[in-house]
């Protein structure tokens, strides 16, 4: 090929695009972990599947879910489901600006609200789950 | 004053004589405080007039100087040179085609810019003899933030998805339309929203964020881009799930 | 070469060009309007502005008050008529920028909020924080976006005004990307290129700004009027040159010399006011002309500060406080802390006279018309002249709308008034001729000279002989060297041959037009054997109004140095007076 007087175009690999740069590594993280909520998504719906089939496939269910493998499974799920939350949870101030007044809250209040919800969430579901 | 010697790696590429970019090395006695754009100033002055790149206000407002430095998007009169070590690479920002050497064709965005159209569309006819449009310090400051862009793309160079899917309207011109959409001032909003809620608009967009890590002025296209998104949810809501609050 | 045919050529779009444009557009959408400038608009040197705009506009002011502040802040070498238009204009303007989106700062019942500023009696001048000039400019860019009448070239620079029998029939450009030669071929051609501050080393001014638009009208016959008057704003940064608003002072801030003492009360603009408590029009409101003379004074004396970059004085912001810096100079608290290392908020920043500012320019009249039909100029590469020998903060970003809108009714005017018949052959061959040149200086290859080499050579000879205060002797060393720099240049050579965005033909380009300015610069300087505004010789120190209240027209020749004539000064309501910046007597002023 020879110089023909044209801009030149860097082409954007469409597949390795993220794996150079940290700040696309983590937005990457912060989608893949999507994933893991998505299991236990998948997890519960089993579970409702086989409450549905009767005691025995129930308990079975529920062996299997608290033996090692089980556990381990459910922090893993756990930590990234955490991670996927916390990420976006950071970053939504920026979606949802609140002026009161002249001022703006500031974001860490917006985000704190965002925890705070979580926390009166996650004591409710333990005390529906009867953990009191 | 001290002095030192900052190894410069600058992309070179002459549409007329070379067919792919390659890199140039060059020596450069600075110092301490410069910025990178004194380097390449005297580069330019004293070592290699060829070089080409763009800059004039040397004061981070005029948006000309915006390059990759170390990979980074960056306006080159606001990268100081106390804050690297060893050899500084200099390239023209990633994702538009490189013109020659540090200039880019930008073609692209003045014309994605225009489409938006960023300008104030008023809610109510009043003619300018009858004085100032009334706006409280809040309404001000509602939109404020975006009227600082200073176009120089650094958002572009950043943005993953512009640079695989050219077709994205892009942070800077859609955070100029928001920049208007929320100026108590202007009844636009509708007109804008056929190009900036389509899929080439904030659609396009998947919540990167890199686009406000580097905005040398903290206009922050992110968040403008998903409360468009917010807002335009709001809309369908609106029109297909209660018909009834239709104007 | 290729032709484009058009109504009106603007040159230069910054905020007169567009705003010309946009009044063109508006009055006539069937004109066709080129829009040339060798940058994106929103790269021209208007975004570098920080303090406001002056416009009469809250009712304890009045335009006899901004009449009088302009006139006398000028020293009496403004036309009188032009100020009195520029004056009742002012408001409509920056009005019809608020209506346009401009997002000026407000007060609490949301009207447009104004500042103090230097040498201006009332508050007047319109802000956007400290980014107004960005903000007017931005708002004027976008504004342009809706009309489709107007066509933009940008990144052309433009080489040639191209006269036919004392008519501007167009101009050559040429096209960066791809480094052709076009014509523009237009019956009106506005001229809006901007000033000339980078035939100095220490500069507000942006590397764009090369006085090519002045040399383009001065070199096709019209004269440049006043160019001696060449303003250095107080408060620059000490290493890059990078302004720091008046505002700055506007706001309550003080400057002091290594004494601390406020010195301006030692050089009539006394006595001292209480700090953080700004007095308009004296001490550090005194005008800009005064307050840089007085630096000059104490540096003299051994007052100032000597720091790793030269005497500064320093700039004291801390009595301000915090809230106060971030909300109405955000900028200037960035720029000073991440380019010279020293926060206002806690310490005072040290800062120097630089050059900011051309008071003279392409001579014009009211009208913003040249003495060649057809021709127009506005904002800082022309000079009307409302800013007389000393402009005040704020009124040049209202001149850029005032005379732009002014140039671009002009051209209409021409444009209906028949524009005679053109000799199209004539016509084409000035431009093949403009064109050859251009081929010449491109081909040229026995080269004896740098580019980089006479610019420094310019420079060095602006800054030491045509500075804040000048002598005879210097002056006559300065035009020596440019001339011989004129000559010199005559024989550079480009090291870059190639075609595309060549930057190295760009600042040949540039180069030439600065040495035509600067020369016109101190030619004209050393002729005015008088002290007046921000001229000030130092062997002829008092104002000579018998002899000199007449503006000074430079008139190109290109085998030597410029012919110097004269014109009247416009004097209507305001005979020459005593400039009186001390707080005490101001209210017997300018009786």
């Amino acid at each position: 090929m020879s110089a023909n007087g044209k801009p030149y175009v860097r082409e954007v690999s469409r597949y390795g695009w993220f794996l150079g740069n940290p700040r696309y590594r983590r937005y990457m993280a912060r989608e893949v972990t999507c994933v893991f909520i998505g299991l236990h998504a998948l997890i519960l719906l089993v579970a409702l599947k086989r409450l549905s089939e009767g005691r025995e496939a129930w308990e079975a269910f529920l062996h299997n879910l608290t033996g090692p493998a089980g556990i381990v499974l459910q922090l893993v799920i756990l930590a990234f489901a955490i991670y996927h939350s916390t990420s976006w949870f950071n970053v939504t101030p920026k979606a949802m600006p609140v002026q009161i007044g002249e001022q703006f809250l500031p974001g860490a209040v917006i985000i704190g609200a965002h925890y705070a919800a979580w926390l009166v969430a996650t004591v409710a579901v333990l005390y529906l789950a009867g953990a009191f | 004053m001290s002095e030192r010697i900052v190894e410069l790696e600058v992309l070179r590429f002459n549409p007329e004589t070379d067919t792919e970019p390659r890199f140039q090395r060059y020596s450069v006695p600075c110092m301490n405080e410069w910025v990178v754009l004194d380097a390449l100033n005297h580069v330019k002055e004293s070592i290699d007039p060829t070089l080409s790149y763009r800059w004039s206000c040397h004061m981070a407002v005029c948006g000309s100087c915006g390059m990759m430095i170390n990979g980074e998007p960056k306006l080159a009169c606001k990268a100081f040179l106390r804050e690297y070590e060893g050899v500084i690479r200099v390239e023209p920002l990633a994702h538009f085609p490189i013109q020659r050497d540090l200039v880019t064709v930008i073609d692209d965005f003045v014309t994605k810019l225009k489409r938006v159209k960023p300008y104030l569309i008023p809610k109510e006819d009043q003619p300018v003899e009858a004085g100032e449009f009334r706006q409280s310090p809040a309404e001000l400051k509602r939109y404020k933030q975006y009227t600082l862009c200073i176009n120089c793309m650094l958002c572009y160079a950043a943005c993953p998805e512009y640079g695989l899917v050219p077709k994205f309207i892009g942070p800077a011109a859609i955070s100029l339309a928001h920049r208007y959409n929320e100026d108590s001032r202007d009844g636009g909003r509708e007109e804008r929203q056929q190009e900036i809620a389509s899929n080439e608009g904030v659609w396009e967009c998947s919540f990167v964020g890199a686009c406000s890590e580097v905005c040398p002025e903290h206009v922050d296209p992110a968040g403008a881009l998903q409360q468009i998104k917010i807002k335009s949810t709001v809309d369908w809501y609106k029109e297909h799930a209660m018909p009834w609050s239709k104007k | 070469m290729e032709t484009i045919k058009t109504d009106v050529a603007v040159l230069g779009a910054g905020g007169a060009g567009i705003r010309a444009a946009i009044a063109l557009a508006e009055a006539r959408p069937s004109l066709k309007i080129a829009l040339v400038s060798k940058v994106y608009p929103m790269r021209s040197h208007t975004c570098a502005a920080e303090g406001g705009a002056a416009g009469v506009i809250k009712s304890d002011d009045s335009m006899d008050h901004h009449f009088h502040d302009t006139v006398g802040g000028g020293d009496w070498l403004s036309d009188q008529d032009a100020v009195d238009y520029f004056i009742r204009e002012a408001p409509k303007e920056l009005l019809q920028l608020e209506h346009w989106g401009c997002p000026w700062s407000r007060e609490p019942n949301g009207s447009v909020a104004v500042r103090p500023f230097g040498g201006m009696k009332k508050q007047r001048t319109w802000f956007a924080a400290d980014k107004s000039g960005f903000h007017i400019l931005h708002t004027l860019f976008q504004t342009s976006l809706k009309y489709p009448s107007i066509e933009r070239f940008d990144e052309y620079y433009v080489t040639d005004l191209v006269i036919e029998d004392g008519r501007c029939r167009g101009f050559t450009a040429i096209e960066m990307r791809s480094g052709q030669m076009k014509f523009f071929r237009a019956n009106a051609v506005i001229i809006a290129s901007g000033g000339a501050g980078r035939m100095f080393p220490f500069t507000t001014n942006g590397a764009i700004k090369t006085g090519d638009g002045m040399a383009l009208a001065y070199r096709a016959g019209v004269p440049l009027k006043d160019m001696e008057f060449v303003q250095y704003h107080p408060t620059g940064l000490p290493n890059t040159g990078t302004l720091l608003t008046e505002a700055c002072r506007g706001e309550g801030g003080i400057l002091v010399n290594k004494n601390g003492r406020r010195f301006l009360q030692d050089y009539g603009m006394g006595p001292e006011t209480p700090v953080g408590q700004p007095v308009l029009k004296t001490m550090e409101l005194g005008p800009r002309d005064r307050v840089s003379q007085a630096f000059w004074h104490e540096q003299k004396k051994g007052n100032m500060v000597p720091t790793r970059w030269g005497d500064c004085m320093m700039l004291d912001l801390r009595h301000l406080g915090e809230k106060k810096i971030n909300e109405r100079l955000p900028l200037v608290r960035d720029m000073a802390t991440s380019y010279l290392g020293v926060d206002p908020v806690t310490d005072p920043v040290p800062v120097r006279p630089v050059v900011h500012y051309m008071m003279g320019g392409i001579d014009t009249d009211i009208n913003a018309a040249t003495s060649v039909k057809g021709l127009y100029a506005a904002g800082e590469c022309a000079c009307v002249s409302i800013n007389g020998a000393n402009r005040l903060g704020s009124n040049s970003l209202t001149e850029l709308l005032v005379f732009g809108r002014r140039a671009a009714l002009s051209a209409m005017e021409h444009l209906d008034g028949g524009t005679g018949t053109a000799n199209e052959v004539a016509i084409t061959a000035g431009a093949d001729a403009a064109q050859a040149r251009l081929r010449e200086l491109f081909n040229r290859t026995d080269g004896t000279e740098t580019i980089a080499g006479v610019r420094k050579e310019m420079m060095a000879t602006m800054e030491e002989n045509a500075g804040i205060y000048r002598s005879g002797e210097g002056l006559e060393k300065a035009c020596a060297t440019l001339a011989s720099l004129r000559q010199r240049y005559a024989g550079i050579e480009l090291h870059d041959k190639t075609n595309v965005y060549n930057t190295d033909l760009l600042q040949a380009l540039e180069l030439g037009a600065m040495l035509d300015c600067a020369e016109a610069v101190t030619v004209s300087a050393l002729e005015r054997r008088e002290s007046r505004g921000a001229h000030q010789r130092l062997d002829f120190t008092a104002r000579d109004d018998d002899k000199y209240l007449r503006h000074t027209l430079a008139r190109y020749r290109s085998d030597g140095p410029p012919e110097i004539g004269y014109s009247d000064v416009v004097i209507t309501r305001s005979p020459p007076g005593v400039r009186d910046y001390s707080g005490e007597k101001s209210a017997g002023e300018q009786k």
